[in-house]
């Protein structure tokens, strides 16, 4: 009960849902901080003020010397320039399309690789390397992953829906996600053992790797934007969906029509990041839970944030992936699944206890 | 003319009709509370008069049918305050208030000043005006209804569509949310539609009532036609004992039986 007697009438406060200048300039400073380090690791020994010298030189307007020779600025433009750049894209997308299934099926579990898109995207992907002969960087790969993120996802909702009778629909969604994932990457595994030729770089594709370079970058640039940019625009609809369906249409929302609309983005970001990246694991569900926590739970907050963090968090996986085992390398799925998977649990475990 | 009316509504789910031609009229200003056992079809009936089943029958909002409405501008006429709502614990109370707020702005628009001080008037009438920073999921499950219940007056709409307002609220909230509730149709002569489980309540705020029963709606009247001994005894199974109150609002009262 509220006693009257408190002081007087405290403003009604709220407008939680706005999202702070601070949060933005705090993830913005995360992810440049993470990308500067990435930039600075690898096999080659580069002083990192030169290194910073020479960004700075790229930029437009402005000069410096960095005192690198050819060979390194050349390692640094060719490499790990567009290695830092699409790592960053890559789990920016990843966790923007977490974010968005959460919002679309209206739990905190759903994930790209949950619901069967990353699968569908991987099986596609394969097909294509395997009997289209297309390479991992061809521009059909895109559009392979796309529609095999998109297949995933509705055989995903399709089996949901037809096992749902009544009541609790996002439950059995993603058990039927899960069935579906491992139903597509049992196929994907028997498809690509068809090829033994092409079972190296099919296998490294799949682990996650980043290394594409301007290639993969210029690929999945239009898809990434389009995505990113829908999903953005469509955060207080998301968040008019998660008070429940009921609710959301007797505000007048065609709650199906803004389902549509944001699964399909979510659905061309993950395809956009299978078809570069491979399978890379938890980005999409630990970011927008870590995203969440810390800055609130309205879709305005968690689509803008998680792009960013996303984006940082894929960078310095990226920078262990390389760094841990050097000279070797790590996939990066490995790196992302041995942080997220118990870092998940005890987020969960947090939540859990807050709720309680 | 009726502010919201109904003839021959019919609603069918999993291929079993729970709504069997249902009729009613509210004026504008009026009260009906619907009543009557578990599983009768009262949240089945605000669920198709808010648009959100298939129904087959006819429902007309100020005279317009209510199918020929864009679902916004449906929305600016009626809001419904769920019997479950479906509440995110991560948002606060201001945000999830105005939600309510959302047929007043476009798709991709963001809400102004106005929705805002409107909400914020909201919350202050609700008692929630300390409660806006607050997190859904830290909320008792009285506050979680009044929350409820202010996102739907957020909405502004002219006819109120509350299915069991006032289960988890204790004897002064509820009192004081169907008080408010009363004072707003007066004043700004909304039209309230609400489902309650507590008769006694029910036929003190209500000036017409409706028994569902299996779908049916078996008696309609005012307060005293319809919560009878017979009726009440017939439909819900329950040995009762109705007096006229000092008000001369009928009072039911549970009889015990013989030992
Ligand atoms: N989605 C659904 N699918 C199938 N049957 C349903 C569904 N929702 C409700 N029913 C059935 O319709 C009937 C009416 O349900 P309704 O929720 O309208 O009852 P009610 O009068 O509100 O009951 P209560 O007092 O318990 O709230 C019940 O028999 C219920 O089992
Ligand atoms: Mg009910």
């Amino acid at each position: 009960m509220i006693t009257r007697s408190s002081p007087p009438r405290p403003a009604v406060t709220g407008g939680g849902a706005r999202l702070r200048p601070l949060w933005v300039a705090g993830a913005l400073v995360l992810l440049a901080g993470c990308m500067v380090a990435g930039l600075l690791a690898g096999a080659a020994e580069i002083s990192p003020w030169a290194v910073v010298l020479q960004l700075y030189d790229w930029l437009p307007l402005v000069s410096a010397d960095s005192g690198l020779a050819p060979v390194e600025q050349g390692l640094l433009q060719e490499l790990r320039l567009p290695r830092v750049l699409l790592a960053a894209v890559v789990g920016g997308l990843l966790a923007l399309a977490g974010a968005g299934y959460q919002g679309v099926f209206r739990n905190p579990l759903a994930d790209p690789y949950l619901l069967g898109a990353a699968a569908g995207a991987g099986l596609t992907v394969t097909m294509a390397i395997v009997f289209v002969g297309g390479d991992a960087g061809s521009a059909a790969v895109p559009a392979a992953a796309f529609a095999g993120a998109i297949g995933g996802v509705f055989l995903a909702y399709a089996l949901g829906h037809t096992a749902r009778r009544s009541g609790d629909g996002t439950a059995t969604l993603v058990l039927a996600g899960v069935a579906v994932t491992s139903f597509l990457t049992a196929i994907q595994t028997f498809v690509q053992q068809l090829k033994v030729e092409e079972l190296q770089r099919i296998y490294s594709w799949i682990l996650g790797d980043v290394g594409g370079g301007w290639d993969d970058l210029s690929l999945i640039a239009p898809y990434a934007l389009l995505a990113a940019t829908t999903m953005l625009l469509h955060g207080r609809m998301l968040d008019v969906l998660s008070v429940g369906d009921d609710e959301a249409v007797s505000l007048g929302v065609r709650a199906g029509r803004v389902r549509i609309v944001v699964l399909l983005a979510a659905s061309l970001a993950t395809a956009a990041a299978v078809a570069v990246s491979g399978l890379i694991a938890f980005v999409g569900i630990v970011v927008p839970h870590v995203v969440r926590r810390l800055a609130g739970g309205s879709y305005r907050i968690v689509l803008p944030l998680s792009l960013v963090g996303g984006a940082a968090f894929l960078v310095l996986a990226d920078l262990v992936a390389r760094t841990v085992l050097a000279p070797a390398e790590l996939p990066i799925g490995v790196v992302t699944a041995f942080v997220g998977a118990p870092f998940f649990v005890f987020v969960l475990r947090v939540t859990r206890r807050v709720e309680t | 003319m009726s502010a919201l009316s109904a003839k021959g509504l019919s609603v069918a789910l999993d291929e079993r009709e729970v709504l069997s031609d249902v009729g009613l009229e509210v004026g504008a200003g009026g009260w009906l509370s619907v009543i009557g056992p578990n599983g009768a079809g009262k949240s089945t009936l605000l669920r198709a008069l808010a648009g959100l089943l298939g129904s087959r029958g006819e429902i007309l909002v100020d005279g317009v049918p209510a199918a020929r409405l864009k679902p916004r501008e449906r929305a600016r006429l009626m809001a419904y305050a769920p019997q479950t709502p479906a509440l995110p614990p991560d948002m606060t109370v201001f945000d999830y208030a105005l939600l309510g707020r959302t047929p007043y702005i476009s798709y991709l628009g963001r809400e102004g000043r106005t929705d805002r001080d409107v909400t914020a008037g909201v919350l202050e009438r609700l008692d929630l005006g300390a409660f806006g920073a607050r997190r859904l999921g830290h909320l008792s499950g009285g506050e979680r209804q009044r929350v409820v219940l202010a996102r739907a007056l957020t909405q502004q709409a002219r006819v109120l569509l509350l299915d069991e307002p006032t289960t988890a609220l204790d004897l002064g909230h509820q009192q004081q949310v169907l008080e408010l509730v009363d004072r707003l149709r007066l004043a700004d002569r909304l039209t309230v539609i609400s489902t309650l489980h507590d008769l006694n309540l029910a036929g003190q705020y209500a000036d017409a009532m409706m028994l569902l029963a299996g779908g049916h709606a078996v008696a309609s009247g005012s307060p005293v036609q319809v919560l009878t001994e017979e009726l009440i005894g017939t439909h819900f199974g329950a040995s009762v004992k109705v007096q006229a109150g000092p008000d001369g609002r009928p009072q039911v009262q549970l009889v015990r039986g013989e030992r």
